[in-house]
């Protein structure tokens, strides 16, 4: 017979089971009966500043390494609060449970002190959310919680618990199975559709690999440079999904989309073939979906059934983990005799001939000056000592977009970035939950001065920890993209787009006890970066940058991909001549 | 267009909540809804009449089969299927038109479950778009209050369910590691 417990105690036999070593979280008046168990246990709680940042800390734990993330808030305003990292994991695909105190069951429904509905509030933000009411559903609920948040399509899981189960007493009962009969988790691909997908992809001639954020989810990095090495195709890596195929791979040409590359996206525009691997054909890859790699026939591998024909119809669909479905299909052409046309000497060379030629037109370069640091200098500094294999975490904006394109990475899980919602403070706590999932790594969080100041409080946090983050704040005094749409599209009517004051940096740090500096000089940038490496603790990093960059290439919201204003619009003097 | 969707789905608590919010997030109009217990207690049965683009009904399915709860999601939009409706209908009626309204209401294939001098209660069952017909009908018989229960749906087809078996948990092969 198992020994009587309390919920609470139940709730981390239940974390421990699943393992889980750290849960980040802010304690509150409900959740007092777990912090009490938390005191002297040996899963380790990383107290927070704000619990939107525990959910966004969870979530760099988990886009770090795969694992589930797990962060903690109490009822009321703590739930409402982590409802931004929740959506963000769930339009992303990140694993992470939740688990929220609620008032007391008796009380629930009378407005109490702290109250609100949170699993009505977060029924949409979550994959699947619960409220336990009995303690003894307690172990089976958060097993599934783990189970459905990491399976499948993976996305956030929320458990509300009422403070009375906390309290209540019990006997943990094992949990040896999970019966979710509506619960579809699609793995094997369908095999005559495997089998159509290598005849198409034995009959392109200009064929391109479009590989995204399922591709980190499935943990399918090595299959996919199996796939892109036995074809020779030529292959782009999303904004999610950068890093699923070496940046330095001879194969890959780079993101494509909005802000993607010249080649990138022209090459999704001539394509006869798109193989479209774990992505979603989000509007930001697309452009006008109508103009969408309009010659191309498309395979369309995702786990989830809902993704495929949603914005663009495929000539193959397959449903599957993409992981296994790149197993089969390797196999098939590993096993058959007819290489690919593409791969066949005359068809092949044509279109990586295209291809390179369109990558010297206009190549993504970083751009610098003598007199100004350019964000895009920046970016390539950072670059130069990552060497493809630092950690990653932006913030949301212009310096997400240049890092993206100007970094690079050689494995999956380094690039962390809030790409479906675009959360701004998400860079800096997201570093911290990645540092603490890998304390080996060296850890960037690049932000910019608007969300970085959405994250201030966390710098305790770091302090607290010692967490070893490199911060580097892309400062242009600016909320940079607003800068550049207002610019662009709406007369440079520079509405609310001016940061105007931004702390001293080295005071800032000081103040909470690490290093820091201001930078404006690109002479300086080069031995500034390294000393912040060098520096054993935290460091922060301000980087005054060149104030009216614009990010480019560029495609207008709702502009074909291949219609890519490619620079800043030339004076019209100049254009006269 | 209107899409007749079928639902299975478990009978827990905010199940219902899932559906609607999916349907309302998602941008799609609610036209009717109707849900009861199946033989199984354990489960519910539910229709939506909804309004969608032809060319979405697939994806509405789709997402519908993504929650959790739900077991099964079936679009009888133009699979064979049985579509009825209950509608009540109180109209107040004159006395000289008192016969001619029971006469329409037989037609129909009605039944009157109120009489008073004011008028009739009348219950009709029958295909949506019939009760259309009977509702305009009354209408031109006076003032009436009309109370629609909502489209409920047969498939008239087999259509296997499919459930997913259970699945052994992290947690348990611990155990049992324990154990041995």
């Amino acid at each position: 017979m198992s020994t009587l417990m309390s919920g609470a105690r139940m709730l981390l036999e239940c974390l421990s089971r699943e393992g889980v070593d750290s849960i980040f979280g802010y304690p509150g008046g409900v959740t007092l009966p777990l912090y009490d168990v938390l005191y002297d246990h040996h899963i380790r709680h990383v107290l927070v500043r704000h619990e939107e940042n525990a959910a966004f800390a969870a979530e760099g734990y988990a886009r770090a390494t795969g694992k589930v993330g797990v962060c903690c808030a109490t009822s009321g305003p703590g739930a409402t609060n982590l409802t931004t990292g929740l959506v963000d994991a769930m339009m992303d695909s990140i694993p992470i449970v939740a688990i929220t105190g609620q008032v007391t069951s008796k009380l629930i429904g009378s407005d109490a002190f702290q109250e609100a509905d949170t699993f009505g509030i977060t029924r949409s933000c979550t994959k699947h959310n619960y409220l336990v009411k009995r303690l003894e559903d307690l172990p089976q609920i958060i097993h599934e919680a783990f189970y459905v948040a990491a399976s499948g399509r993976p996305g956030p899981v929320l458990v509300d618990i009422p403070k009375d189960v906390f309290q209540a007493q019990g006997h943990y009962q094992h949990v040896t199975a999970i019966h979710l009969p509506g619960y579809k988790v699609f793995t094997e691909g369908h095999t005559g559709q495997i089998r159509r997908a290598v005849q198409l992809i034995r009959l392109a001639e200009r064929p391109l690999v479009y590989a995204g954020g399922g591709i980190v989810a499935a943990g399918a990095a090595t299959e996919l440079r199996e796939f892109v090495e036995r074809t020779g195709f030529p292959a782009v890596n999303t904004l999610m999904g950068l890093g699923a195929l070496p940046s330095t791979h001879p194969n890959f040409i780079s993101m494509p989309g909005m802000h993607g590359s010249y080649a990138a996206n022209m090459a999704m525009s001539a394509a006869d073939l798109l193989i479209a691997l774990g992505v979603r054909f989000d509007d930001r890859v697309t452009g006008r979906l109508a103009a969408f790699a309009p010659h191309a026939k498309v395979i369309h591998v995702d786990i989830d059934p809902a993704e495929i024909g949603k914005n663009r119809a495929p000539d193959v669909p397959i449903v599957g983990d993409v992981k296994r479905v790149l197993i089969r299909i390797n196999q098939a052409l590993a096993e058959s005799k007819a290489k690919p046309v593409a791969q066949a000497e005359s068809g092949c060379r044509a279109w990586w001939e295209q291809i390179r030629r369109w990558k010297q037109e206009h190549p993504l370069q970083p751009v610098s000056s003598d007199s100004e640091i350019k964000p895009q200098h920046l970016m390539a500094e950072i670059d130069r000592l990552s060497e493809g294999h630092a950690i990653v975490a932006a913030d949301v904006g212009q310096h997400q977009m240049w890092a993206a394109q100007l970094i690079r990475f050689n494995e999956p899980r380094l690039w962390l970035n809030s790409g479906g919602l675009g959360a701004m403070g998400f860079g800096l706590p997201a570093a911290m939950g990645a540092q603490f999932a890998r304390p080996d790594k060296l850890v960037f969080a690049v932000v910019g001065d608007g969300g970085f100041q959405m994250s201030i409080p966390e710098l305790a946090t770091i302090t607290s920890f010692g967490l070893p983050i490199k911060i580097v704040v892309m400062n242009n005094g600016y909320l940079g993209m607003i800068r550049q749409w207002q610019e662009l599209f709406y007369n440079n009517r520079l509405s609310a787009a001016e940061l105007d004051c931004f702390p001293d940096a080295e005071k800032l740090a000081g103040a909470y006890g690490f290093k820091g500096r201001t930078i404006e000089k690109p002479s300086e940038l080069a031995a500034a970066l390294e000393a912040a490496v060098k520096e054993p603790g935290p460091y922060l990093l301000n980087v005054r940058v060149s104030p009216a960059e614009c990010v480019y290439p560029m495609v207008p919201a709702g502009g074909a991909i291949n219609e890519m204003v490619l620079g800043p619009p030339q004076p019209v003097a100049e254009a006269a001549q | 267009m209107l899409q007749i969707i079928s639902l299975l789905l478990e009978n827990k608590p905010g199940a219902l909540m899932r559906v609607t919010g999916l349907l309302s997030q998602r941008g799609y109009n609610i036209e009717s809804l109707t849900v009861a217990r199946t033989l199984d207690p354990e489960l519910s049965r539910m229709t939506i009449a909804v309004e969608v683009d032809p060319g979405l009904r697939q994806q509405v399915i789709k997402q519908m089969n993504k929650l959790i709860n739900v077991l099964q999601a079936t679009d009888l939009t133009e699979s064979p299927a049985v579509t009825r409706e209950l509608v009540l209908v109180r109209v107040r009626t004159a006395q000289q038109t008192r016969a001619a309204v029971l006469k329409e209401a037989e037609i129909f294939g009605g039944r009157v479950v109120d009489s008073s001098t004011e008028g009739f209660a009348i219950e009709v069952t029958g295909d949506p778009e019939k009760l259309n017909e009977f509702i305009d009908v009354m209408r031109s018989y006076g003032e009436i209050e009309v109370t629609r229960s909502g489209a409920v749906a047969i498939g008239l087809e087999n259509k296997k369910l499919r459930l997913q078996p259970p699945v052994p948990t992290r947690a348990g092969n611990e155990l049992e590691e324990n154990v041995q």
